[in-house]
């Protein structure tokens, strides 16, 4: 019997580990892919979204706006001067009678008419497509708000307690959803849509419609989906199954 | 011309000699009514906006109502200053200056209620340092400032006789600048492309003649007032002239504005919104129809065209009718403009705990009107 070929064994595990080695970072790289470096810019390549299945999102469930005010220290709202990021709109169809439920928030439109109207440019747009207020620039003269088409702004009209440090609120500015953004850069999905599926309903979908292998790009090429006020061209990043 | 000779006659643009006793009196009340002002305004800054009555449906409440009024006023009393620089006419001239600071305190007053009612008033500098040129706003806090500039400018030229042959220039300059400035605040509206009661072109003509109507009728009374503290009338022909001026201006208003609705009533998607404002709104519709159409132009018209109507009181009272129309109509078009939904979803009835589908609520607003009347 031959002796064991020891060398060529040695050699076989090298190449195992090396491979290893290269691989590795590849396979976290995946894990990942959406998470960004402190620093790093965000992506013109990415451009985030949300589709909402209005048959699946439950009339009286308000499991997304109790995420949306726990993650970002919003009390709840019950007054006109209350900021609401998010809200459940319930939908009647005028012609069939057919009822729906869906929830509204700031649509982060590509056109966005909040920030052409800014003056100082505290409303602004990402490259990745989430509209962000700059809470260092804006003056709080409301103009954003009289320019959204989707009421889903909201002045900050008293002093607030409770502050997130992920999302800094202050007396006489303005806000909306923010898309998560700090989870979003994390690689997680916004509060609203972990919620939603945490009750049940898998009724919101997020993720990055320019990225034809997403599940939102898939569903939005497969079925018939709607933006809301589609008429003013404001290509809103947000879109609704079933309206 | 044969009227314009009749017109140029040797006396100073207004009377000289020590204050009368009313001035002391209004100067006091003006103080007290500065003092609550500055009080309301400490108030809402320490408190937040919670105390104003605005909310997140009708984000611009009554501080805006007051403070478009002066600004657009602003543009209007230079009327009298633009006849007298551009078009060359005497007697005009001689009250420029006059017309020209009569515009400077309409728009600093209205730039001041503006300000104080921001959200964060400290961060004017912010406002001064960061330029959006896609923003109307910003355009316009050039055009603000650009005009207080030129207005201050030609105030001076119009004083100093050194420099005298300036002011026609100055005077063109400062003319063509109030058209662009007024279009510009009525671009505000305008260019809100989402809301039913604003987006349309014919809202910066609207704005512009507006700011000649109300400007007018602002320049009439301070001038009325000074002529009879100093017991020194208005030259009747000249009265009449803006009289007349005034009554074509309210007449070109409610022109525009019918124009406007028209437009609107003619198109499905804007009936609803329409009936908001013409019939069902309340109080819009009755501060629409009695207000402004009523009280705002046809009283107005009355007093100015009625051949037996001739005299000072008659042209004062139409001035301040078509000041009190001005407020009607600013607020059926500022607050009515936002108090009615949305159009969110076409075709659905909405409701949420947000007030989608609602008309929105604007009953609690009183303890801002301190504030308002106070700027």
């Amino acid at each position: 019997m031959n002796p064991i070929d020891t060398s060529r064994r040695a050699f076989l595990g090298r190449t195992a580990a090396f491979a290893g080695v290269a691989l590795a970072p590849g396979v976290l790289l995946y894990e990942f892919a959406a998470a960004r470096e402190a620093g790093q810019e965000a992506s013109a390549a990415v451009r985030w979204g949300m589709l909402v299945d209005t048959t699946r999102c439950a009339s009286g469930c308000t499991a997304c706006v109790d995420a949306c005010n726990a993650e970002h220290g919003v009390p709840k709202a019950s007054r006109p001067t209350d900021a609401q990021w998010i809200r459940k709109v319930e939908l009647k169809d005028l012609r069939t009678g057919a009822v729906r439920s869906a929830p509204v928030m700031c649509q982060h439109c590509a056109e966005p008419p909040c920030v052409d109207v800014c003056p100082t440019g505290a409303s602004f747009k990402r490259a990745d497509g989430i509209v962000l207020v700059d809470r260092h620039t804006c003056i709080g003269c409301r103009y954003c708000m009289m320019a959204c088409p989707y009421k889903a702004r909201s002045f900050v009209h008293e002093p607030t307690t409770g502050q997130k440090t992920d999302t800094p609120r202050g007396k006489g500015c303005v806000e909306s959803c923010n898309l998560c953004a700090h989870r979003v850069d994390r690689g997680e999905k916004p509060a609203c849509v972990d919620a939603c599926s945490a009750a049940g309903h898998r009724a919101i979908v997020f993720g990055d419609l320019n990225d034809p292998s997403s599940e939102i790009a898939l569903r939005v090429r497969s079925v018939a989906t709607s933006q809301l006020r589609a008429d003013l061209r404001t290509d809103n990043g947000v879109r609704y199954q079933g309206l | 011309m044969a009227a314009r000779p009749a017109l140029a006659h040797s006396a100073p643009a207004w009377p000289t000699g020590p204050a009368p006793r009313g001035f002391t009196a209004l100067a006091a009340a003006g103080a007290v009514v500065l003092a609550l002002a500055v009080g309301a305004a400490h108030y809402m800054e320490e408190r937040g906006h919670v105390v104003t009555g605005m909310g997140n449906e009708v984000v611009w409440g009554l501080p805006h109502v007051f403070a478009i009024f002066l600004i657009v006023a602003a543009s209007g009393a230079l009327n009298v200053a633009s006849v007298g620089s551009v078009f060359g006419v005497a007697a005009y001239k001689r009250r420029a200056a006059l017309s020209a600071l009569l515009a400077l305190a309409l728009l600093v007053g209205g730039l001041l209620v503006l300000v104080l009612d921001l959200g964060r008033p400290e961060r004017l500098v912010v406002a001064a340092t960061h330029y959006n040129f896609r923003s109307i706003f910003a355009w316009n806090m050039i055009l603000y400032n650009g005009f207080l500039a030129i207005v201050a400018g030609y105030v001076w030229v119009n004083l100093e006789r050194r420099f005298a042959s300036l002011a026609t220039p100055v005077g063109i300059l400062a003319f063509v600048w109030r058209i662009v400035l007024t279009t510009g605040t009525g671009s505000i509206f305008g260019f809100l492309v989402a809301r039913q009661g604003y987006a349309s072109g014919l809202v910066a003509p609207l704005f512009l003649a507006m700011s000649l109507a109300w400007g007018l009728a602002v320049f009439l009374l301070v001038q009325g007032a000074l002529a009879r503290w100093h017991g020194a009338p208005v030259p009747e022909a000249f009265r009449l002239r803006l009289r007349r001026l005034l009554g074509v201006f309210v007449a070109t208003v409610a022109y525009l504005t019918a124009v406007l609705h028209l437009t609107n009533l003619y198109w499905a998607k804007q009936a609803a919104f329409e009936r908001f404002i013409l019939v069902d709104g309340t109080p819009y519709a009755f501060l629409f129809w009695a207000g402004w159409a009523g009280l705002g132009t046809a009283v107005p018209l009355v007093l100015v065209f009625h051949p037996r109507l001739r005299g000072p009181r008659a042209t004062a009272m139409a001035a301040l009718a078509v000041i009190a129309g001005a407020f009607a109509q600013l607020y059926v078009f500022i607050i009515g403009g936002q108090a009615f939904p949305l159009e969110i979803f076409p075709g659905y009835a909405a409701s949420s705990d947000f007030r989608d589908g609602a008309i929105a609520p604007m009953s609690r607003a009183f303890r801002k009107r301190f504030w308002a009347w106070g700027d």
